[in-house]
């Protein structure tokens, strides 16, 4: 399977991303430039942790303009996976590829430490590899994740399984302690109604490496790539979520 | 054209003396561009003038050395075609002046110096100095002030650091007095390269183009080098001289950073060099020094933030993010299309010259020309007056604390731990260290917390280990033990990851350089290095020297900090400062038990006397720098034969903190006697809380005790069983009488929340509600 790892020009997380997907899940990988159409071929697309344009004004508020994002539009249209990590999940929501806006984090300050999540749907494209209620451990590193939606938008992606990962404690339980940011329902990840579009803000690229801590990671990137072999159909996706829930 | 007068040249910080050679030189008046670039040029911050004469005594060689100081940064050689890139730098006037702005350019500056020569940053450390941020009896009238310092100067770092995509992975944070006024930022970077791809910043080959990229120039930090990190500061100061400090962009530096490794690959870059103090005048002239031609620049083609700007502004300027770089004639659009792909101003502003000379012209008219030697090699060197001051601290106790020290029971000495883990310089620095990203680029193995900070190299394997620590206190009580200490301790801290370390880089803060008072204190210290540097076999790379460290004629401790680089051939054989697991024996490496009347004397540096007693007297602990290297070699050989589980070395606190800390990571416990340790008829005081050096805890499986000792005894260091690892209760006795006794949990969320409550009240800890 090829990843592409979009590199806009103020990605930091684009090698960290590359090397996972070479290095834990040995399979090819590919920098995509932020000025390019061109997708190389890729199965899935990775849309790393950084600050694309420098996020002066509101963070991805300037990639979702970029050429490639244009192309990720339509990859994801067709059914393509998209993974957007950190900025990389900023810049969907910006794109509105998912639901939901980001918040400053509600200490104001950027946090960066490892932190626990349940997995709420094992039943996704991103989640595969991992037991339902499964706690992973993979850090956060950020200064802007708090994730808000409204009322409406909560009620629909949590009736419809899209919320995929939430902020617990160690045990599992979902806690105000437990998150680190003011998300509302501890939102950590989510994905859109088709299911092949997620948006976390933890790393899992890099809770891979036992040397490093966590391997919690390689949970969520295998799933991904269980999901480009199986190549599922993206609506039988969809529909496990809805009859789960 | 300005009339040059001697108040004119009096606010350009030039004395008379130093005037009379500039009009020698020139054989001719300068003009007011001149004299604005001599003026920088020759700042202490720039020329080294006072501290030149000392820095020669340090050692700066090495086997694994490839580049020593005067160029952006040191190099040494990790094997395998590859080496690693590092130096300290202070900006410590400008984040007084604005914290968020100066600590953030600091960051900066640093990071273009590792660049610059080829090297991708990997690691930045910060040192970092203020007053209290807690009131009480020892307190400061700044508290409010210092903790919007700290503020400040935390999220500068973070700010710049984290968008740069450079991990922030360990350094110190001290607390005291002497930097009310006067807070210290000394940031430490250090990056990766090949071997045969160093860059210098050198402007070869007469013709060449000279090109300017990078951020446009503005009228920001003029003047910086010269007037913000050349001199003391009075009361209004801290507003007036806002205007210095430069603005910073981590984004834009982060884009300079790509185009710049992008660019080196053409092989058409002839030299490079940032511009940081002093800017493009820095800049051209040293390149132009270094490889003995000259430059000639046309300030129309600078690309600049508004119209109007004069030769003097933009000379002077000390904006962001500027590169210059020196191409080969015919290749410039190689260059110019890789800045161009990263959207980057990029423009050929003149060429390389034969004269060796700096010739600025605007217009077509030469604003300026002077010979690169008269501003670099030739600029003013001082042999400052040297006396060591008259002591103001005591050598012994004073009678009241002799009576305290003698009477202290379990509780109070329980209850005195308690205290200090509490207090802000020992507690953890979470709160600071988790404002920074310390694990992007996936190689952080120690992060924040540990002795030293551990990276791994992805390709080969290896892991490299840094640390920088420095002890003002011991220094103003004895600059040349201090800074003996100092060294020796920077390189205990990698040892004891299992590195080996190899090289070091120095940030010396001192007060005014024309006191005698601060040249003794200059000299000693850096004598103390030097020695401690052979000793120990860690030469000097690089560094940064940073004198008018006074607000009101009120100098700071001399405060030499040293970054130490260490090298482990295997990554995986490192070992951390966490207890691991329960009934594992602890061994004492190293140390030897003071005699009663010495322990007295080097009490009054410690944390403890500072802390608790709010006193100061004596002497720092005289480190033995044979047994020193002695007892790191024989921890490092323990490591890599797989006997230790873990290790940390005993410092600010001593034993008691050192055991705490210990136990903290997995909440594991220890039941530790001290009976060897028990000087006669000296309280359980000194040996729970003395920081005397060349200590290392150990804990070791029980089946490779035997072991460990006898390879001790190889290296004729001492390592005595002193405990066990368990149970839930960190537990001291002395000759089987308990001195301490506390839960681990309890002692933990002392030290886990000290810092944030000292710093935003005590309710912070405790999450905003939804």
């Amino acid at each position: 399977m090829k990843f592409g790892v979009v590199v806009f020009p103020g990605s930091n997380c684009d090698h960290d991303a590359f090397y996972a997907v070479q290095s834990v899940l040995g399979q090819e990988a590919a920098f995509l430039w932020h000025d390019s159409t061109d997708l190389a071929g890729s199965d899935v697309i990775i849309l790393p942790g950084g600050f694309a344009y420098g996020d002066y004004l509101r963070t991805g508020a300037i990639a979702r303009f970029s050429p490639i994002m244009r192309a990720i539009a339509d990859f994801a249209a067709r059914g393509g996976f998209v993974m957007g990590i950190c900025n990389g999940f900023q810049v969907l929501l910006e794109a509105g590829l998912l639901p939901g806006a980001m918040l400053r984090n509600r200490a104001l300050r950027f946090i960066c430490r490892p932190v626990y999540l349940r997995v709420e749907n094992a039943h996704t494209a991103f989640s595969n590899a991992c037991r339902p209620g499964q706690v992973l451990e993979v850090p956060i590193a950020h200064g802007e994740g708090n994730y808000f939606a409204d009322a409406d938008t909560l009620e629909e992606i949590e009736s419809a399984g899209q919320v995929v990962f939430r902020y617990c404690c160690p045990d599992g339980e979902i806690t105000n302690d437990a998150n680190p940011n003011g998300s509302v329902h501890n939102i950590a990840g989510i994905m859109n109604r088709e299911g092949n579009v997620l948006g976390m803000m933890p790393h899992p690229e890099r809770a891979c490496d036992p040397l490093l801590g966590s391997t919690d990671g390689r949970f969520i990137l295998q799933s991904v790539l269980n999901a480009a072999l199986d190549r599922v159909s993206t609506t039988a996706w969809a529909v496990a979520n809805v009859n789960r829930s | 054209m300005p009339q040059i007068t001697a108040e004119l040249v009096e606010q350009h910080n030039l004395p008379p003396e130093e005037y009379r050679r500039i009009l020698e030189i020139m054989g001719r008046e300068p003009t007011i561009t001149e004299l604005g670039i001599f003026s920088v040029m020759w700042s202490e911050h720039c020329s080294y003038k006072s501290s030149r004469v000392h820095l020669k005594r340090l050692p700066t060689r090495g086997k694994a050395v490839l580049q020593g100081p005067g160029e952006n940064a040191g190099v040494v050689d990790i094997g395998g075609g590859r080496c690693c890139v590092f130096k300290i730098e202070s900006h410590n006037h400008p984040s007084f002046v604005e914290p968020f702005q100066g600590a953030a350019t600091g960051v900066g500056g640093i990071l273009r110096d590792i660049f610059t020569m080829g090297a991708r940053p990997v690691a930045v450390m910060d040192s970092l100095r203020f007053g209290p941020v807690m009131p009480g009896a020892h307190g400061s009238p700044h508290v409010e002030r210092n903790r919007r310092i700290v503020r400040g100067v935390v999220s500068g770092i973070a700010y710049y650091g984290n968008c740069f995509g450079v991990p922030t992975i360990g350094g110190e944070v001290v607390f005291e007095r002497c930097y009310d006024n006067n807070p210290l930022v000394n940031v430490f970077a250090l990056g990766l390269a090949q071997r045969d791809q160093i860059f210098l910043g050198r402007a070869g080959g007469p013709g060449n183009p000279v090109i300017y990229v990078g951020a446009k120039t503005g009228k920001d930090g003029i003047h910086g080098a010269s007037l913000l990190a050349s001199a003391e500061f009075s009361g209004a100061d801290g507003q007036q001289k806002r205007p210095n400090v430069q603005v910073g962009d981590p984004f834009l530096e982060k884009l300079l950073l790509e185009a710049c490794l992008e660019v080196m690959q053409t092989g058409a870059v002839v030299g490079i060099q940032d511009m940081g103090a002093a800017g493009l005048t820095c800049s051209t002239c040293e390149m132009g020094g270094r490889a003995g031609t000259g430059i000639e620049i046309e300030l129309d083609r600078v690309p600049q933030r508004e119209s109007g700007m004069t030769p003097y502004e933009i000379m002077l300027s000390e904006s962001q993010e500027r590169m210059l770089l020196v191409a080969q004639r015919g290749r410039e659009q190689e260059v110019l299309a890789v800045f161009r792909k990263w959207g980057l101003d990029a423009v050929e502003i003149g060429t390389v010259i034969e004269k060796p000379l700096l010739r600025v012209k605007q217009y077509g008219e030469t604003v300026a020309e002077i010979p690169n030697q008269a501003l670099t090699d030739e600029a003013p060197v001082y042999e400052r007056p040297i006396a060591a001051p008259p002591r103001t601290v005591p050598m012994e106790p004073p009678p009241e604390v002799e009576g305290v020290l003698r009477s202290r029971g379990r509780e109070q000495l329980t209850d005195d731990l308690k205290k200090l883990l509490a207090d802000p310089t020992i507690a953890s620095k979470r709160w600071i260290t988790e404002q920074y990203d310390t694990m992007v680029r996936t190689n952080t193995v120690i992060g924040p917390g540990g002795d030293a900070a551990l990276l791994r190299i992805k390709e080969t394997a290896q892991g490299l280990a840094m640390s920088v620590d420095g002890n003002g206190r011991y220094c103003f009580l004895d600059p040349r033990r201090g800074a003996r200490l100092a060294v020796a301790e920077s390189a205990r801290n990698v040892s004891v990851t299992g590195a080996e370390p190899l090289a070091a880089t120095n940030c010396l803060n001192f007060g005014n350089p024309e006191k005698s008072a601060i040249m003794w204190q200059f000299r000693e210290v850096v004598e103390g290095m030097a020695e401690a540097c052979e000793a120990l076999s860690t030469p000097i790379t690089g560094g940064n020297v940073s004198f008018y460290n006074e607000t009101e004629g009120q100098p700071i401790y001399p405060t030499p900090v040293v970054g130490v680089v260490g090298l482990l051939p295997d990554v995986k054989r490192h070992t951390t400062l966490a207890f691991k697991a329960e009934g594992r024996t602890l061994l004492l490496l190293g140390g030897t038990t003071a005699p009663a009347d010495e322990a007295k004397v080097t009490f009054g540096s410690s944390q403890y006397a500072h802390t608790l007693l709010g006193a100061l007297w004596g002497l720092p602990p005289d480190v033995d720098l044979d047994y020193e290297r002695n007892v790191q070699a024989c921890c490092r050989e323990l490591i890599a034969k797989g006997l230790v589980e873990s290790a940390h070395d005993i410092s600010d606190g001593g034993l008691a903190v050192c055991l705490a800390e210990s136990c903290f990571p997995n909440g594991v416990g220890a039941s530790v006697d001290l009976l060897s340790e028990a000087a006669a008829g000296l309280s359980p005081v000194y040996s729970l809380f003395a920081e005397d050096p060349s200590r290392i805890i150990l804990s070791v499986a029980r089946n490779s005790v035997a072991e460990a000792i006898r390879i001790a005894g190889q290296y004729k260091v001492r390592a005595v069983e002193i405990g066990i690892t368990g149970g839930s209760d960190l537990k001291i006795s002395q000759k089987e009488q308990g001195v301490l006794d506390a839960p681990v949990l309890e002692l933990r969320a002392l030290f886990d929340h000290a810092l944030a409550n000292a710093i935003e009240g005590e309710a912070s800890g405790l999450p905003v509600e939804n």
